[in-house]
């Protein structure tokens, strides 16, 4: 197999590229759908909610399966020093990812549904995005060769990517008129489906920052330890069988909302780690905080452990009654997206994108300036959604119930918080972005980068802000 | 046992016992077997070509800009929703259904109705935190 050079990667670097321009996308259709709550009827006759949401909500999403396979297909170069099976596999999985996500946001820009919830566009656009995965899939086995002996984050990426296309076809399963017929059944099967697809995506990223995590230590203990092990297959356990949770008050069979309970209350034994393991955590945070990647696996982090406690109390069923089909649901989301996928997707671009030929350096203070923004605003949006998640909450359990526009403008000054923390993140994630993009694309005109031969496990030093 | 063999033997365990709970899923699905009106049919493409889901709920899972759905059948009536439906709201859009579409829309909603109910004040909870209904 031919060896490993910056040219050839450049082609897994366009991913995470072509998942940031979709983050920026997504920010933008975040702050529109976010006005059209503050002002009813904004854009209504143009681009209503309905068209709104799924253009943010795919951008993002896009963002993220984008950004985890840019970041899969890159460190799994670095992690067997040679180059990927096949690079025109890569370039094809790329311009069928790309020809799709622009097929679908036209789609909805000009109203044309068909699907469901998070894959609204006609099901028939479902079909490329599952050839692209497959090439992955084969690109991914290839590359590999063997699975002996193998670091946590290669088994992570390989759960990822196989269950990613199982709950991909699953969530299709609605076509066939024995799972649709009836409400219940098609909802069951659909929220099995989704359920277990956010699993494998973070399965992704987290696989991907346990690698970036070996990389900045120069060391590979870890990703080879009994508890990295045991960590991913209480993950896996979960992806496979938590699913229950999103449905606990569908009239579907008791036994998978039992089940559900059961398997999410090993997460216990996830936070517990995070809270014993904190004094180590916090002082090498401080040793790695010059390091541009590592302080947003710190912000990270954190958001782990605020994501896991919401998640664990959303998991009991007695409280799911009050925190379901409110914001508090929607918190939990942007925390998981935001918070944890999205920081540290940003943290493996860091890495990734920082091999160019111009030095981030002048930069520090664009980045210092976006990276707190982003970290402290997140903070204040996720507390405004629970604020209006409580208020929903004891509207939902109240008698007599007033009407629905009634709650609603009680929710307005939660909405108005919400949404200058919003404008304040997408700031602060534009000023993030801008001297990646900035960097690559002067980088990508001026061709001056010379060929670095790679050897072995650490190719690249990461960005450092001070 | 080697450390490895170990964990095949553990990941084999777990990605069995999922495939059998998936396909016990669908071979013995919650609801199955009841024939379906075309009303009903054509009524849930009508939801999804036009992205009800975006705004509104069902059993508390989908939009929060607008209520949720699953009972509105019962509780605001066919007449209610179709003067909505025609006219459209303040925030929601007039989406220009024909009478056909409306009508079978309402198939829907009466059909999704009939499933269960989704007011969370009518379910009680237990003391291992478990719910009922």
């Amino acid at each position: 197999m031919v060896p490993l050079n910056n040219k050839k990667r450049t082609v897994s670097g366009l991913y995470i590229v072509a998942a940031l321009l979709l983050l920026g996308i997504g920010l933008f259709w975040g702050l529109t759908g976010g006005l059209q709550y503050l002002i009813p009827g904004f854009l209504k006759e143009s681009l209503s909610f309905e068209k709104v949401r799924p253009l943010h909500v795919s951008s993002v999403v896009f963002w993220i399966i984008l950004g985890a396979m840019g970041a899969v297909l890159t460190y799994l170069q670095q992690h067997t020093g040679r180059q990927i099976y096949s690079h025109l596999i890569l370039k094809m999985q790329l311009l069928i990812f790309i020809f799709s996500i622009i097929a679908i946001l036209i789609s909805y820009c000009i109203g044309m549904f068909g699907g469901r919830e998070y894959w609204e566009y006609p099901p028939l656009l479902a079909l490329p995005i599952t050839i692209g995965w497959i090439f992955f899939l084969i690109n991914f086995i290839k590359s590999v060769k063997s699975f002996r002996k193998q670091p946590v984050y290669v088994w992570m990426w390989l759960t990822g990517i196989v269950f990613f296309l199982f709950t991909f076809l699953e969530s299709y399963l609605w076509i066939f008129p024995y799972f649709r017929n009836n409400i219940v059944t098609d909802m069951t099967v659909q929220w099995k489906s989704y359920g277990s697809m956010v699993g494998s995506w973070n399965m992704l990223i987290y696989g991907s920052s346990i690698f970036l995590m070996d990389k900045i230590n120069n060391n590979k203990t870890y990703s080879h330890s009994n508890i990295a092990f045991i960590l991913y297959f209480t993950g896996l356990f979960n992806l496979m069988f938590n699913w229950g949770h999103h449905i606990y008050t569908l009239p579907t069979y008791a036994y998978i909302k039992h089940i559900s309970y059961a398997v999410s209350m090993t997460e216990l034994f996830i936070l517990g780690r995070i809270i014993l393991k904190w004094k180590s955590s916090v002082s090498i945070a401080k040793k790695n905080f010059h390091l541009a990647a590592y302080r947003f696996l710190i912000v990270a982090d954190v958001w782990v452990f605020l994501t896991l406690l919401l998640a664990l109390f959303m998991s009991i069923p007695g409280i799911n009654l009050y925190t379901h089909g409110t914001h508090i649901t929607v918190a939990h989301t942007m925390g998981a997206t935001i918070g944890i996928n999205s920081f540290l997707l940003l943290a493996i671009a860091f890495d990734i994108l920082n091999d160019t030929c111009r030095s981030f350096v002048p930069y520090k203070k664009i980045f210092n300036n976006g990276y707190w923004l982003a970290s402290i605003s997140l903070l204040v949006f996720w507390i405004s959604l629970i604020g209006a998640g409580i208020i929903k909450a004891k509207w939902q359990l109240s008698t007599p119930q007033t009407l629905f526009s009634d709650m609603m403008l009680k929710l307005r000054p939660f909405f108005i918080a919400f949404f200058i923390a919003g404008t304040a993140m997408t700031t602060g994630f534009l000023l993030i972005i801008y001297p990646l993009l900035k960097n690559q694309l002067l980088c990508y005109f001026k061709k001056n980068s010379k060929e670095k031969k790679i050897t072995g496990y650490y190719p690249s030093a990461t960005f450092r802000i001070e | 046992m080697a450390p490895e063999k170990l964990k095949h033997l553990i990941a084999a365990t777990l990605v069995i016992t999922f495939l059998y709970y998936s396909l016990h899923l669908y071979l013995s699905l919650p609801v199955k077997g009841i024939p379906v009106a075309n009303g009903v049919q054509k009524g849930k493409k009508v939801w999804q070509q036009n992205n009800c889901t975006a705004c509104h709920q069902i059993y508390g899972l989908g939009g929060y800009l607008g209520p949720d759905l699953t009972n509105s059948y019962t509780l605001r009536g066919p007449a209610y929703i179709k003067a909505f439906l025609q006219t459209g709201t303040e925030v929601m859009p007039n989406f220009h259904l024909n009478e056909q579409e409306i009508d079978a829309l309402l198939a829907y909603l009466q059909n999704i109705d009939a499933s269960g109910k989704a007011d969370p004040r009518t379910f009680t909870i237990n003391t291992n935190g478990t719910i009922e209904q």
